[in-house]
């Protein structure tokens, strides 16, 4: 079968099978929910990739992002938008408000980020965290500390896989388009790619926006999935989990986010019967993965599928080995 | 690669198979989910919590079970961690319904239990907290209860002993902005107190985790006020009233019910002497069927009960109760039950339940902490 | 008021120095951002509260012995889940650094138990009333103490031999080996220091904030990471500045501010201090070959 028709084939199967699980209630709701988690994992890990893997930053701020989308999604959906058995109709609207809402944010941490690099880049969007947070315990309408509640469950399996689709497929086509290229030279040079007339700060807000977008309305999905979001869900831990899963796949790869995400959740899931000591097997398993295979599973390749046709530049982590 | 990642693949799919088996459920006893926070930051209420549990549980069990209409079944107790964290509280939630339990009993802390009340609200599972307090809980919801008083009625309680027992007119407040039941609480007693004609000299707040509230002390100290509210859990509590004392602060100091565990007196030690809480029992002024649950505690686990256990086993009193008052194991006819269930005699005294409201009316008491030890002081009724 | 704020400020920026300065001594010897510090700094606290209360170690003892523990804890999480890493992308050391925290604190968890402990109070505290302000040995002993020790580690940076050591180190890790030096052994002397500051930090933790619990480093671990990185991560002296600026504005701004934004104010102010100085106060100018 010709190459170009996998995709589609694929994403078709896909949506056929979420949409018998949603409204045939094929599936246990305890699975179906762990799957949504896995599914919004993946779009916050892919999204940060972008920034973090593809241009090389270290942004530990994904949490914020998330908090904004998902604060500003259930404020449409709860305040803004007309109740009755028909609103979930207006829930792909939400999500795209959640989104637009998270990218402003993205790009106002942009600009700081021309100048900073690294660990400043890390400073600046800590700051955001507890910036967001603390901006979020103290506005009115969305709750405060108490959080926002009554927010309907809209999120179902089918939706959790539109986006996460969408949100590899567009980071993917980004990355292998002449932004895509753009992005890498920064994360190699970025004086080198000044030089060669890559508009670096045009590159850095476009990582910034796309990235942030995506991490909103993976924001939105998780809210309407809990029902209950409050500021404290979104703290630094949250930031450290999207982390680990990222570098657990493997930065800088199209499947390392889904292949980390997916093995970290179900991971955390099956050893529930460990109690506290998940979190002491889970942590030393990672570490072991890291002094092994430190560029995480994929190990800097990307599969053969996700490539595109002209064969495409370095695997990451290269630059860094160069660089003193 | 293709094939380590069609392994990886096949593998996930696999698991997630053997994850989808491992929630079928098999046998035929009534099983009662357990949502409890064991670890977070107040795992003493999550452990209090299990033990109550566990022991009124074993009780009926060892009695043969829950007498139904056709026969006599065995009660299964499923103990999950919330981890002390709203999203995880809700996820326990959505397992327990999926794993078909009767009734969930927890979580604890307010900030838990409202997330999981909503999940167990759209999804018909009946839920019992015994120790969340907050209003929102119970507020336009038809499957969920809770064995306390609410904040509503603790805030004006506290505001009214400041005002008439202690005879104190300025009133300042220290809690914690991030967490719903401190805030809750916070707001009430401050608005109760203005009414009541006091005035609130100062009404500070920090975060979840903050260590240092000198800031806030001095300014409280500065204010002139003569009485020191802190609605704060049982784990900050001590070192806000060091740091109180250390500003030179010596008028009375009063809370609510998170400073109830006995982990207050551990980490406060002389601090806490001579200081008052509001809260939902007192072990020293017990009924009689109170002494006993006292009594067979402390045989089996070794330490006191404290609130949380004494709600938790009331909890499970108040479902067991139901259950055989309709002799069914229908949720609808056991939650039409409880909600209009009179006159129960709790080990934390005697609860009513009206149609319409999941918090049931209830009297609180006063405890005074002296020699290191919480003694009754005084009982307040609803009116 | 004011002379009283200024001294908590001095007090909470001496632990965050502490502290600072161990993510200081480790980025510039190994450009590794040692997210687990926050999460030694807690170990060091509970292994101070097992020599008071099972051992009845006085405090004298304690300082040492804890210092040398916890030293070598440093130097055993460095050989064991950095020093494999050495060659391999930063991001790499960074993640483990963030999974050996998180085991650290699980595994305090598992052993200690959740429920937060007291520290016992080692020293009797006697209260001085000037006035205005009141202050307490403790508070002056954290500050003297910790002001020693900042100036001995400086003068053991610049002074001996190994210091001089770990300075060449942080300006050129390819040639510095060829002048003779073990970057093996200044590796781990640094990370021993950095550790053994940190495990005092939570010493004078315990005694000021009597309630310890596994999870307290984190956030003091973050903070003190700021403080290094707004005085300029490499720099000692810039460690300092920065842990007690970060103490001033933390204690100012809830003095003086509604509390409930204290959060907001304090990243917020610290993001300014960042757009105009973004190499921080004391940050060595980094020089990228094109």
């Amino acid at each position: 079968m010709d190459r170009k028709y996998i995709g589609p084939l694929l994403f078709a199967a896909g949506m056929a099978s979420t949409l018998c699980c949603d409204f045939l209630h094929a599936l246990d709701p305890y699975v179906a929910q762990i799957i949504m988690y896995i599914g919004i994992n993946i779009i916050m890990t892919a999204s940060l990739n972008l920034v973090n893997g593809y241009m090389g930053e270290f942004s530990v701020g994904h949490a914020a992002f998330m908090a904004v989308g998902a604060y500003v999604a259930s404020f449409f959906s709860v305040s803004i938008l007309p109740h009755g058995p028909w609103s979930a109709v207006f829930f792909p609207l939400c999500l795209l408000a959640g989104g637009a809402a998270a990218a402003l944010v993205g790009f106002l941490i942009a600009v700081p980020a021309f100048k900073a690099r690294d660990d400043y880049l890390a400073i600046i969007t800590l700051a955001l965290i507890m910036i967001t947070k603390s901006v979020f315990e103290n506005l009115p309408w969305f709750g405060g500390p108490q959080g926002y509640s009554g927010i309907q469950k809209y999120t179902n399996l089918s939706w959790v896989f539109v986006c996460a689709t969408a949100t590899v497929v567009v980071v993917r086509n980004l990355v292998n388009s002449n932004f895509g290229r753009g992005i890498i030279a920064v994360r190699d040079d970025e004086v080198a790619a000044n030089l060669v007339s890559v508009n670096t700060k045009y590159v850095k807000v476009l990582a910034f926006v796309v990235s942030a977008f995506f991490a909103g309305v993976g924001g939105g999905l998780f809210a309407h999935l809990i029902q209950f979001i409050n500021p404290r869900t979104f703290s630094i831990i949250k930031s450290t989990d999207f982390l680990l899963m990222l570098y657990l796949g493997g930065s800088g790869t199209l499947a390392g986010p889904i292949l980390g995400a997916a093995i970290w959740t179900i991971l955390l899931e099956l050893l529930r019967f460990l109690g506290i000591w998940r979190f002491v097997v889970a942590p030393v398993a990672l570490i072991i993965l890291m002094i092994y295979r430190p560029l995480g599973i994929m190990g800097g390749k990307e599969i053969k599928w996700f490539r595109p046709h002209p064969p495409f530049p370095s695997p990451p982590g290269e630059g860094e080995r160069i660089k003193q | 690669m293709k094939r380590n990642f069609l392994f990886a693949i096949s593998s996930l799919l696999a698991i997630a198979n053997i994850v989808f088996l491992f929630s079928c459920d098999k046998s035929d006893s009534i099983k009662i989910g357990l949502n409890a926070e064991l670890t977070g930051s107040v795992p003493v209420v999550g452990k209090s919590c299990v033990n109550a549990a566990t022991m009124a549980v074993a009780e009926i069990n060892a009695h043969g079970g829950i007498a139904l209409a056709d026969k006599t079944v065995q009660v299964k107790l499923l103990v999950e961690d919330n981890e002390d964290k709203a999203e995880s509280a809700a996820a326990v939630s959505q397992k327990f319904v999926s794993g078909g339990v009767l009734a969930m009993i927890g979580p604890n802390a307010s900030r838990n239990a409202v997330p999981a009340a909503v999940v167990a609200e759209s999804n018909r599972l009946l839920m019992i907290s015994p120790w969340a307090t907050n209003p929102k809980l119970t507020e336009n919801k038809k499957y969920i209860f809770r064995a306390c008083f609410t904040d509503d009625f603790q805030g004006n309680v506290v505001a009214a002993f400041v005002y008439k027992k202690l005879g104190l007119r300025r009133a300042a407040v220290l809690f914690d902005v991030a967490s719903e039941y401190n805030k809750g609480i916070a707001m009430v007693f401050k608005n109760s107190f203005v009414k009541a004609g006091g005035a609130i000299a100062a009404f500070e707040s920090y975060s979840t985790g903050d260590k240092d509230f000198t800031a806030q002390l001095s300014k409280i100290k500065a204010s002139g006020a003569d009485a020191l509210f802190l609605p704060n859990y049982y784990n900050e509590v001590p070192l806000q009233i060091q740091q109180a004392r250390r500003t030179g602060f010596t008028g009375p100091i009063v809370g609510s019910d998170s400073w109830g565990s006995e982990e207050i007196l551990k980490l406060g030690k002389d601090l806490m002497d001579g200081l008052y809480f509001t809260t939902h029992y007192a072990a020293d002024m017990a009924t009689a069927g109170a002494k006993k649950f006292i009594a067979d505690y402390q045989a089996r686990y070794g330490s006191k009960p404290d609130d949380v256990a004494a709600l938790t086993y009331d909890s499970f009193g108040l479902l067991f109760e139901s259950i055989q008052k309709t002799q069914s194991r229908d949720p609808e006819k056991v939650r039409a039950q409880l909600s209009s269930l009179s006159k129960f005699p709790g080990v934390t005294g005697t609860m009513e339940f009206t149609p319409g409201s999941g918090s049931p009316i209830k009297s609180a008491v006063v405890i005074r902490i002296k020699n290191n030890a919480f003694t009754y002081f005084d009982s307040i009724n609803p009116l | 008021m004011f002379i009283q704020q200024a001294l908590n400020s001095l007090q909470l920026g001496s632990i965050y120095a502490l502290i600072a300065l161990g993510y200081t001594m480790v980025y510039g010897v190994l450009r590794l951002i040692n997210f687990a510090h926050g999460d030694v700094f807690m170990v060091g606290s509970y292994a101070a509260l097992f020599l008071a209360v099972s051992l009845h170690c006085p405090l004298l003892i304690i300082l040492p012995l804890t210092f040398i523990a916890i030293g070598a804890l440093g130097v055993v999480i460095e050989r064991l889940a950095y020093r494999p890493l050495r060659n391999a992308p930063r991001v790499s050391a960074v993640i483990t650094a963030l999974a050996v925290g998180l085991f650290l604190e699980t595994i305090m968890l598992a052993t200690v138990g959740p429920e937060p402990k007291k520290f016992p109070a080692l020293i009797i505290t006697t209260v001085y009333s000037f006035g205005s302000f009141t202050t307490t040995n403790l508070q002056i002993m954290i500050i003297t103490v910790s002001i020693v020790l900042m100036m001995a580690v400086d003068l053991f940076v610049a002074k001996t031999r190994t210091g001089m050591a770990m300075r060449a180190l942080s300006w050129d890790k390819t040639y510095a080996p060829l002048l003779g030096i073990n970057v093996d052994r200044i590796v781990s002397v640094t990370f021993a220091l950095g550790a053994g500051l940190a495990s005092i930090a939570g010493i004078f933790v315990g005694l000021a904030y009597p309630v310890i619990d596994p999870y307290m480093g984190i956030m003091v671990g973050w903070k003190a990471f700021v403080s290094a990185v707004i005085g300029g991560i490499g720099s000692i002296k810039g460690a300092v500045i920065g842990g007690f600026l970060l103490g001033a504005v933390e204690i100012l701004s809830a003095a003086f501010l509604p509390s409930t934004f204290k959060d907001m104010i304090v990243f917020g102010l610290l993001l300014i201090i960042l757009l105009f100085k973004p190499q921080g106060f004391f940050g060595l100018p980094v020089q990228k070959k094109v």
